[in-house]
């Protein structure tokens, strides 16, 4: 008896790890398929002998981006979109979480119910395209004619983060409000300095899930921004990638390096600052979604 | 306002004890919401009412507003006007949609169509996955390998649509004179799942019949390691002495699976499905967008592209914004039935 279910047992676990190996390789082939295709010789590139380690190492490829200044400008305002448009929605979230939080709000459930409609019902493409070019408008009338402001202000605000947010800080203790109440604290001071320590891996999570939409932005930054020098990294990426046959941007066949390898390396470098940060905070989103996922 | 015990507690002659009194309660209530009272409320919390404006107006101008737009559903537009200075034309964009003769007819019902079946095949599909990939994290007993797993599986989630897509798109690109084709491509060749000619002279991004399947299992890639977590965290949350009553009983591996751990983690299972389901008319417009191209409009195009197409790249705004309100509104009927049914189903509700 004990006998078959050790076998059972084992079977099983040999089954788990080898198919969790396949699809983790899965996962990950794409991502080391494009470092290496980035810094490999144009003809192991061309001519699909590149399978997994890169071979005829050139680092042209990565240069001649270094180069461009389109890629430096796409750069920093990819840098300059995540950091405000973050720094924008968390500030709001917390302060409108907090006050939503509160069970003395009135209309609380009016408010609640104004931020998950929306989860359900948007007004679809065109409307909002059209509300946002009056918006833009209106912020070139008042002289802020820089279209990143424009998607820094009006853009992103996810109402499920809010909630998320609103969830973490209803589960902090009321006697430690009331505690820091009759001390004399503040309604800015309960919150910074009650309610903002004791709600850190939530808010940790909330920011990072803003920074990484920001960061990965691409359909509203390109409608809305009209400059091509204001354009966000991902928007350059694509024109590249849609100007792929543009004789212009093709690699010349002197140079050691594919044109493929020039797209590769763009990607590479798109994605290098959140591969950077992904240890460190991969703990905290798991946590985010277990608290929010399912509220009862 | 008078306070006075006796209002609150009237004496109860059946149980002998003193019980609340429903009638003032209701009299609170309506205290409580006199304008008057309202104001005075406000007024000394103002700072925690002043904290919800900023945010409210956000959600306000940006996202409440653009449904002011959507009476251009109901005007001739001409997106030269303001929507306001328009005059109404009733439901011809409706009707041209649904019933007309022409090409935006048929478009407009392929759009539908597709939305529906990509996300019905998702369902399909993608939604096993995360369970699947949940129960084999769950036998991985070294923390550190299991850690390992999660942190490779979760990562394609954090990558921008843009980055997914092109990388899609150069794997499986078509070849040239001057260069192969993608990867991927050539691995499909090579086992022999598709001809030469489509992969190399055609491309499978540019073959409506591949699409489909290019966006499911990209879309796998993307998110079914993420999505295990919900599965993982029920799963971990069961008691290790279920299982150990299971095996002195004489259950083997599988059977624990079907009499442990699957009735354990059946009513996430069931949430999850639901919202599912609620959502199946919500397709993201964006990887649609990014991956189709004007030979796979067939299969590719979905009711938001085509919304796209018409309404910004083109200028017919009432008829695209028409064709995107149908969509939505019976999404938002789906999520708020599917929503019911699962409060209803299980004492949780999602929002």
């Amino acid at each position: 008896m004990k006998r078959r279910l050790e076998i059972s047992e084992l079977i099983f676990k040999i089954i788990s790890y080898v198919l969790l190996t396949v699809f983790a390789i899965c996962c990950l082939y794409p991502f080391l398929y494009t470092i290496s295709a980035s810094i490999s010789g144009r003809e192991v590139v061309d001519y699909n002998r590149l399978v997994l380690f890169p071979k005829d190492i050139q680092f042209d490829a990565f240069s001649r981006m270094f180069n461009n200044n389109m890629f430096w400008n796409a750069y920093t305002n990819t840098l300059f979109l995540t950091f405000y448009g973050t720094i924008w929605e968390v500030f709001l979230s917390i302060l409108g979480a907090y006050a939503l939080s509160k069970k003395r709000l009135l209309f609380r459930k009016g408010f609640n119910f104004f931020l998950v409609f929306t989860m359900w019902f948007s007004a679809g493409l065109v409307p909002q395209y059209l509300n946002y070019i009056a918006t833009k408008k209106v912020f070139n009338a008042v002289g802020i004619m820089d279209d990143k402001w424009l998607v820094v202000i009006a853009m992103g605000m996810a109402a499920m983060n809010i909630i998320l947010l609103r969830n973490s800080f209803e589960g902090v203790p009321s006697e430690i409000e009331e505690a820091a109440i009759v001390d004399g604290a503040t309604e800015m001071q309960v919150l910074w300095r009650v309610y903002l320590p004791m709600s850190k891996s939530i808010i940790a999570t909330v920011t990072l899930f803003f920074a990484i939409s920001r960061w990965n932005g691409y359909f509203w930054a390109r409608q809305m921004i009209s400059n091509g020098n204001e354009h966000p990294l991902m928007v350059y990426i694509r024109l590249r990638l849609e100007q792929y046959t543009d004789p212009e941007q093709m690699s010349a066949w002197s140079e050691p390096y594919s044109s493929d390898s020039v797209i590769y390396a763009l990607i590479v470098c798109s994605i290098v600052p959140i591969l950077v940060i992904y240890p460190f905070i991969q703990k905290y989103f798991a946590k985010g979604v277990n608290v929010g996922g399912v509220k009862e | 306002m008078q306070m006075n015990v006796s209002d609150y507690l009237i004496f109860d002659a059946e149980s002998g004890t003193y019980i609340e009194n429903p009638e003032q309660a209701v009299r609170d209530d309506v205290e409580k919401h006199h304008w008057l009272n309202v104001l005075r409320a406000v007024i000394k919390d103002w700072r925690l009412y002043l904290m919800l404006v900023p945010m409210l107006a956000v959600f306000l101008l940006w996202r409440y507003l653009p449904m002011y737009e959507l009476l251009g559903c109901f005007k001739v537009t001409d997106s030269v006007k303001p929507v306001a200075e328009q005059y109404y034309s009733g439901f011809s964009y409706f009707r041209t949609l649904i019933a007309g003769s022409g090409t935006l007819t048929t478009e407009f019902w392929r759009a539908f169509r597709n939305t529906f079946l990509l996300s019905f095949y998702g369902l399909c599909f993608g939604f096993p996955m995360p369970i699947i990939i949940a129960l084999f994290f769950n036998e991985i007993r070294s923390n550190i390998m299991r850690s390992v797993y999660q942190v490779i599986t979760y990562l394609p989630k954090f990558m921008s649509t843009v980055v997914m897509t092109s990388l899609v798109m150069m794997l499986v690109k078509q070849g040239s004179l001057t260069s192969g084709m993608g990867i991927i491509s050539q691995f499909l060749v090579n086992i022999g799942a598709v001809t030469e000619d489509v992969a190399f002279k055609q491309g499978l991004m540019n073959n409506p019949s591949f699409f489909r399947a290019i966006y499911q299992i990209s879309g796998i890639w993307e998110t079914a390691g993420y999505d295990s977590i919900v599965f993982f965290a029920a799963i971990i949350a069961i008691s290790p002495t279920s299982y150990e009553a299971a095996q002195i009983d004489g259950a083997g591996k599988l059977a624990q699976m079907k009499y442990v751990v699957l009735p354990s983690i059946l009513s996430t299972i069931v949430i999850m499905l639901i919202t599912r389901i609620g959502s199946l008319l919500n397709v993201g417009y964006e990887k649609v967008l990014l991956l189709y191209n004007t030979n796979t409009y067939v299969t590719a195009d979905v009711v938001s592209t085509f919304s796209q197409r018409y309404g910004i790249s083109g200028t017919m705004t009432g008829l695209a914004s028409a064709a995107e309100m149908m969509n939505n509104v019976i999404g938002m009927l789906l999520v708020i039935g599917a929503n019911t049914i699962a409060r209803k189903a299980s004492d949780v509700s999602l929002y």
